[in-house]
């Protein structure tokens, strides 16, 4: 308890070596090529600090997973990533986000970044089109018109989110008379379709039942193979299953990051294992 | 594959660019056209004052109404009679229309079943659709004869019936806005009230009424704002005397009616026509104030809580 | 026990009048219409549907080119300045003036627009009076009307597919055209309809713009002519002019079964008009409230 008032009104010192100490723990972890290096990252909302001088790295082709309680800024650092906070009003963001070498507030078009950096979000967002036209959507803003071309990468697309088979019938249908799951499916295929390089998923479970989100969770797995993913998620179990590091946010800091063996095991902070515990959150 | 992408960016910022500025034209251009329609009234609506040099007292308060026809000017401006038949006509639509517009919209939010409401409200706001000379043309031929049978009245045409067409053509519009308003009132208000052992009526009186102020105050200035700005309706019933409108039960003429009938035949230029500008431009700044007055009472009720 | 008993007896009191008010209400408006259409029906000669210059044909036609004409022109204005109100204008002072204006245009007196179309459109360009002048007025009638109704449509849509469309790399105008217009776009439509259905029963506005007068001839089909139906610039009298201008005009024999009928023919254009608006707005509540 003593720690966490450290570490809530901290010095700027304590805070410092904590950071540094999570640092050299990432580093000595890996020697991969990342996918966003994180940079003393402070965001705010008009006053509000909503995150306060994150560093991290999110390396290639693997599951990232980014827990805490509610409205401890895991979410809004995923939407930073690519740059959806650009439409919230009074949203300032200071510090340096690298995107494969690039940064991304100053070198990479926030169109580009989100051709390369998709996103599926809490509640399935299928747009009030035919289930092709959905997936095609994507395709069409990269400026994609060839009818042949736009139907292989939905045929693709929708095989790689294994809704394929169910839905290859039903391609005129409108997306939005799909179940909730397969609802999520869509808009990951239609991520999928827009040819990224990484997928942000924010709770993308949250509002399904378990048997979709088992089939959401191994088709995460499955992905992986080819994209990086960072995931949102209310649930430990979930980030314990799928991912493969593990970053653990409060009040707008970033506590903890490490393998997710490691963190669950033996998390090397006390909060940490407060709430992986179950003790608040 | 890396240069398409860059070009569909590069289009994409070129289109937002390009859609912004003409969205955002139109947006400001539409904003434009009351200030227009407001700064020609004003060039035209002011002749009377700085070319004819009469002055705005004599426009409002005088009675004497003997534009000359011609550009030299000359003759005698007072709306007066205009402005207080349009006053008239207004307010007697609104003591007409008002009882059955509150008791309409009451019955509509506290009384009917949900079944017959669903019916009753699309059948009210079918009315504000209804073309202002089919009421016109109705006046004229079933409500003017029955006017003449039943009161004593030489014409039928008469102050009488303005206000009778146009109650019934304010009545759609305010009584949608109170029972807006009314619906709006939070359920746990009334099972609050009824809780306490309130019967119906003290629950509306006390309770739904009062928080529904605001919205059935908007309706009202909604209504007035109509029946002041309707012409046809009215210059078909009203007789289109010009007198001061002394009795309910004869001819008088208002703002609008003087400007449908002698519009036409007044020389571009002249004086009478100048007059009639004038008309048409305290038309224009009066529906400014109704909707300023709307803006003033929302902002009231805002900064009350009480929405 | 005396009070109880009171409250009771004002209850019903109250509930009986009003009931009572709503009632007489509702009664007299069925009448209105049942009466105005029958009324108008029963006097109705064949002669009188007629195209030419005995019929209401002429007229008919020109009332529903002008509406036409008058929607175009508050489509082009209105859908875009109710796209600015709800995507770009944000919250600011120019954003109140904005909407401000809008809503006092919409409470303008429509002779008062009639006045200004008048002055704006045909002394200005020194013309005679023409149905595209008039088409103008009715227009700026109905701006407001289609700016309100675009504007609420865009802010009702589920902001998921707004997010949805941003999160794939859209930008904010394609996301506007490829994914909102389209999702609006029954919504809109109802506002076009409700704006038809002003536009036919205008007739304050046209006095001024569109003339009182038609001379068609259907044979001549040279546009640039002023007898050719399908000219905007020719003079056009609308039927709720027709009935302003019966009132007074002893010149036809049955110029009371004439504005009748003419009243009924409106009468059944608006109604029917709202209705399908009002349909198509069912139609769409009910099929968001299945998919949500």
């Amino acid at each position: 308890m003593t720690e966490m008032t450290t570490t809530l009104i901290g010095s700027g010192a304590a805070k410092a070596t904590e950071q540094e100490a999570v640092r050299v723990s990432q580093e000595a972890a890996g020697d991969a090529e990342y996918t966003f290096s994180v940079e003393g990252l402070d965001l705010f909302y008009d006053q509000t600090q909503a995150l306060k001088n994150i560093n991290m790295n999110i390396e290639k082709n693997h599951i990232t997973a980014l827990i805490g309680p509610s409205g401890c800024g895991k979410s809004t650092f995923l939407k930073t990533l690519n740059r959806m906070n650009d439409w919230v009003e009074g949203c300032r963001v200071t510090g340096k986000i690298q995107f494969e070498g690039k940064d991304i507030f100053k070198e990479v078009d926030p169109l580009a970044l989100r051709y390369r950096v998709g996103m599926v979000f809490q509640q399935p967002t299928p747009f009030p089109k035919s289930i092709f036209e959905n997936v095609a959507y994507g395709p069409r803003i990269q400026g994609i018109s060839n009818k042949k071309e736009l139907a292989e990468i939905v045929e693709q697309s929708l095989r790689q989110a294994v809704i394929w088979d169910e839905l290859k019938d039903r391609l005129n249908e409108s997306a939005l008379g799909l179940s909730g799951g397969q609802q999520q499916r869509l808009c990951i295929a239609r991520t999928l379709a827009a040819r990224p390089s990484v997928i942000l998923m924010d709770e993308p479970t949250s509002a399904l039942d378990p048997i979709s989100t088992q089939k959401i969770e191994d088709l995460a797995l499955e992905l992986k193979k080819d994209y990086t993913i960072v995931i949102v998620t209310h649930s430990m179990q979930q980030a314990r299953r799928i991912s493969d590091k593990t970053a653990f946010f409060l009040l707008g800091e970033l506590i903890e990051f490490n393998d997710t063996v490691d963190m669950f095991t033996q998390p090397s902070n006390a909060q940490t294992e407060a709430y992986i515990t179950g003790r608040f959150g | 594959m890396i240069n398409a992408l860059a070009l569909a960016v590069r289009r994409a910022h070129r289109n937002e660019k390009t859609a912004r500025i003409l969205i955002t034209l139109c947006g400001i251009g539409t904003a434009l056209v009351p200030f227009l329609i407001g700064a020609f009234l004003l060039l035209k609506g002011t002749d009377t004052f700085f070319v004819f040099h009469h002055s705005l007292g004599e426009f409002l308060f005088s009675g004497v109404w003997n534009p000359s026809d011609t550009a030299e000017g000359g003759g005698h401006v007072g709306a007066a009679m205009f402005l207080s038949g349009s006053l008239v006509t207004c307010a007697l639509a609104l003591v007409l229309s008002l009882p059955l517009c509150i008791s309409t919209a009451i019955f509509m939010t506290e009384i009917a079943t949900p079944r017959t409401r669903r019916l009753i409200q699309p059948a009210v706001e079918l009315f504000t659709g209804i073309p202002s000379v089919v009421y016109g043309w109705i006046g004229l031929t079933v409500l003017v004869p029955f006017l003449r049978l039943i009161f004593p009245m030489p014409f039928g045409f008469s102050v009488l019936a303005a206000g009778c067409v146009l109650a019934v053509m304010i009545f759609p519009t305010i009584t949608t806005m109170a029972a807006d308003a009314m619906a709006a009132v939070p359920k746990t208000w009334r099972e609050a009230s009824y809780g306490l052992g309130a019967t119906r009526w003290e629950t509306i009186a006390h309770i739904v009424l009062p928080a529904a102020k605001g919205g059935i105050f908007t309706g009202i200035i909604l209504g007035l704002a109509r029946a002041l700005g309707e012409a046809l309706a009215v210059a078909m019933v009203i007789g289109q005397m010009k007198v001061f409108p002394t009795s309910l039960f004869l001819p008088a003429s208002t703002l609008t009616t003087a400007i449908a009938s002698d519009m036409g035949g007044a020389m571009e230029g002249g004086e009478y026509s100048a007059a009639l500008w004038t008309m048409a431009l305290t038309l224009f700044l009066l529906s400014f104030l109704f909707i300023f007055l709307i803006h003033r009472l929302n902002r009231a009720s805002d900064l009350k809580g009480g929405k | 026990m005396t009070s109880l008993a009171q409250k009771k007896r004002s209850d019903s009191i109250m509930t009986a009048l009003f009931v009572g008010g709503a009632g007489f209400a509702v009664v007299l408006l069925v009448a209105f219409v049942g009466f105005v259409i029958i009324q108008g029906v029963e006097g109705m000669t064949p002669e009188m549907l007629s195209f030419g210059p005995h019929g209401l044909g002429d007229m008919f036609f020109n009332t529903v080119y002008l509406v036409v004409l008058a929607l175009v022109g508050s489509m082009i204005t209105g859908i875009p300045a109710g796209i600015f109100l709800a995507e770009y204008a944000g919250n600011g002072k120019v954003t109140h003036w904005v909407r401000m204006a809008i809503e006092t245009l919409a409470s303008l007196p429509s002779i008062v627009v009639g006045l200004f179309g008048y002055l704006a459109f045909i002394v200005m360009t020194g013309s005679q009076w023409n149905l595209f002048a008039g088409a103008l007025a009715v227009s700026i009638l109905t701006l407001p009307l289609v700016t309100s109704v675009t504007e609420d449509a865009l802010r009702n849509l589920p902001d998921s597919y707004r997010q949805g469309s941003l999160g794939l790399g859209a930008s904010h105008w394609q996301t506007i055209w490829n994914i909102l217009l389209p999702a609006c776009f029954p919504r809109i439509m109802t506002g076009l309809i409700m704006a038809a259905g002003r536009g036919f029963g205008e007739a304050a506005a046209l006095m001024f713009t569109a003339g009182m007068s038609t001379d068609i001839d259907w044979t001549n089909w040279d546009i640039t002519s002023s007898s050719c139906p399908l000219n905007p610039f020719r003079p056009g009298e609308t039927l709720a002019l027709h009935i302003w201008a019966l009132r007074t005009e002893a010149l036809h024999p049955d110029a009371v079964q004439m504005a009748s009928a003419s009243s009924a023919i409106l009468m059944i254009m608006v109604v029917s008009f709202s209705l399908a608006a009002r349909w198509l707005s069912w139609r769409i509540d009910k099929k968001m409230g299945g998919s949500k």
